[in-house]
């Protein structure tokens, strides 16, 4: 009965968002930014500067900063994307009614719960992991810039993805559909700006400063995450050629992820879920 | 104590096995729908206090009650969406928090929609999915047939009007051979025409032995289709019972003149006496064995009165029901 529940569930999560047009509204965004991206970067060789055509040492640094800023593009279109696929899902069906007529079947609030997540869950990560390889292979084809870990780096990006939608399902199962939504994007960049700020704090030696960032990174592991994404993508040799007094620039990462984090991020999607399970299935409808 | 110890495991062939199981299949089957001291409160408000009510398997109850008595709280409650403060919940023979309870029970709410980007038959399947039926596409387009949706199937809900909804609503109530009905105002949307077939649909369930719990505001239906009434008002069960015994009180209107004093002694004899110039109304009791009335009219006739005319009324549910509610408002003034 749980299983059935849950693919019905996804089933319809995934023919949602493809109904509501969602997909090809994402999947003409991304064809936008691959292209703009596609013509930059092919401008990019052979670049004349104030100091000359660039080396291709330089014109590496600057694909892997210009690589990373584009993800992070396409981690925001799926973020945002997500959050407000997430927020109707639990609150709007509430306030509609269509939960009613689901919910007084033989199912699980837990089993429908389960099965819109998975939904959300493999339609925005498969969103960000297509997204990006063909933004990195565009990148490939036009500077011949291969990143050191494209797999770990979109993997990473879909787990940003992930934590970011699981939140936006909380938040519509206490708050209504905009709410939700705004909120959830509101805080993935205040996240975002508090890694940021971290980031110099650390560059300028203030640890005061530089533990907004940790902390900020903890509470909401979308931070984090895309700094794990950041550096899989990036080139090893550009944050050296960066210098160490660069550490703060938002698109280039310092290190990669420490296993710990990625458990203690793990751990928080299932905190989250769980959370969220217990306040719809504890909701009046 | 050690497997060596425990007495021999009887077997289905054993006699005593056997007698067990007649005596569990001679049982009669548990009500479609029973609940026992429920309670809900809003905040301060108290929307459903102590309610207790039963459907039997086959059997037609009308829920009945001015707006804000609770019925739609309660039948949530019944269906496991609203978490009532107490009280027990039995469907089908299972308890209400049991979500399995639920997979022979169709539902019609009182405000809903249906995900707007799906077809009228994509609705269908998806319900069928979800109660876990097997039940085949002829047998689902049949559904939408019943209810006037055929030509509709492949459309998208999106476009349908409030009525059409409805329609779609009530197929889908039934669309997964449910043993227990429960349609919650079916009829608020509908065209007379819709009406009289939400009607035939309810008295077919009731011809193949599926219970259905009626809300609906409209008491001439709830009397055509009927077997049980239940009334709440602000929350309680002021009044239930069968129509008969709802209905009990029966009417005789008599028109009367040349009355004396002895007449009017022996018309408030009979039952409580209501006049309106010469027409009298006497109110009967339910026990009447048919003589009350010819006797009243030997006895008018023998103390001089003359009789125009005597004709029999019945109260209708609606007075009933009026009555019953008024009554529960000056107890609490």
């Amino acid at each position: 009965m749980t299983t059935r529940t849950v693919l019905t569930v996804a089933g319809l999560t995934l023919r949602e968002a493809a109904r509501r047009r969602v997909v090809w509204a994402l999947l003409a965004l991304t064809v936008v930014l691959l292209a703009l991206s596609a013509w930059g970067f092919s401008k990019l060789v052979g670049l004349d500067t104030e100091l000359g055509t660039m080396t291709s040492g330089e014109a590496r640094l600057v694909a892997s900063l210009l690589l990373n800023l584009i993800m992070f593009g396409l981690s925001l279109i799926a973020a945002i994307g997500t959050a407000f696929l997430a927020g109707p899902t639990l609150a709007g069906e509430l306030e509609s009614g269509q939960a009613l007529v689901i919910l007084a079947r033989p199912v699980r609030r837990s089993s429908v719960l389960l099965g819109k997540w998975l939904g959300l869950v493999a339609f925005g990560g498969g969103y960000v992991v297509l997204a990006g390889l063909a933004q990195i292979l565009v990148v490939a084809a036009t500077v011949g810039y291969w990143p050191p870990a494209p797999a770990t780096g979109l993997a990473l990006l879909a787990a940003e993805t992930v934590v970011l939608l699981t939140l936006a399902l909380l938040l519509s199962s206490v708050v209504s559909t905009m709410a939700s939504g705004i909120v959830a994007v509101g805080l993935f960049g205040a996240t975002w700006v508090a890694g940021v700020v971290g980031g110099i704090g650390g560059a300028l030696g203030n640890d005061g400063v530089e533990s907004v960032g940790t902390v900020s990174r903890i509470l909401l592991p979308t931070d984090g995450l895309w700094r794990g994404a950041m550096s899989a993508f990036q080139d090893p040799i550009a944050l050296v050629q960066m210098g160490p007094g660069e550490g703060g620039f938002p698109f280039l990462s310092e290190a990669t992820l420490s296993p710990a984090y990625l458990a203690w991020a793990a751990v928080w999607i299932a905190m989250v879920w769980a959370l969220t399970a217990l306040s719809f299935s504890r909701r009046d409808v | 104590m050690s497997t060596a110890d425990a007495p021999p495991l009887a077997g289905p062939g054993d006699p005593a096995v056997r007698a067990a199981a007649q005596l569990v299949r001679d049982l009669p089957p548990s009500p479609a729908l029973w609940c026992d001291g429920l309670r809900k409160r809003y905040g301060r408000r108290t929307a459903v206090d102590g309610v207790s009510l039963s459907v039997g398997r086959g059997e037609v109850v009308g829920l009945l009650g001015p707006n804000g008595a609770g019925k739609t709280t309660v039948i949530k409650m019944l269906l496991g969406l609203v978490r009532p403060d107490c009280g027990e919940v039995m469907v089908l023979g299972r308890p209400g928090s049991d979500p399995a309870a639920r997979a022979g029970v169709g539902y019609l709410p009182e405000l809903f929609r249906y995900q707007p980007w799906l077809t009228a038959a994509e609705v269908l399947g998806l319900h069928v999915r979800l109660a876990g039926a097997d039940i085949p596409r002829d047998e689902q387009h049949g559904c939408l047939e019943l209810v006037g949706l055929a030509a509709r199937a492949d459309d998208r809900v999106g476009g349908f009007s409030k009525g059409m909804q409805q329609r779609l609503g009530l197929a889908v109530a039934l669309v997964a051979r449910p043993e227990l009905v429960v349609l919650d105002e079916p009829t608020s949307a509908l065209d007379p025409l819709g009406r009289a077939d939400v009607r035939d649909v309810v008295l077919s369930l009731r011809g193949r032995g599926v219970a259905v719990l009626l809300n609906s505001h409209l008491i001439g239906e709830v009397e055509r289709v009927c077997d049980r009434v239940v009334v709440l008002d602000r929350g309680r069960v002021a009044a239930s019972g069968t129509l008969a015994e709802l209905l009990g009180r029966r009417e005789v209107r008599l028109h009367l003149t040349a009355l004396g004093a002895d007449g009017q002694a022996r018309l408030a004899a009979a039952g409580p006496v209501e006049r309106e110039g010469e027409w009298f109304t006497v109110g009967l009791s339910a026990e009447d064995d048919g003589t009350t009335v010819p006797d009243l009219v030997r006895d008018l006739v023998a103390l001089g009165a003359r009789v125009h005319a005597v004709e029999p009324a019945r109260i209708s549910l609606e007075e009933r029901l009026l009555g019953i509610l008024r009554a529960g408002a000056g107890d609490r003034s």
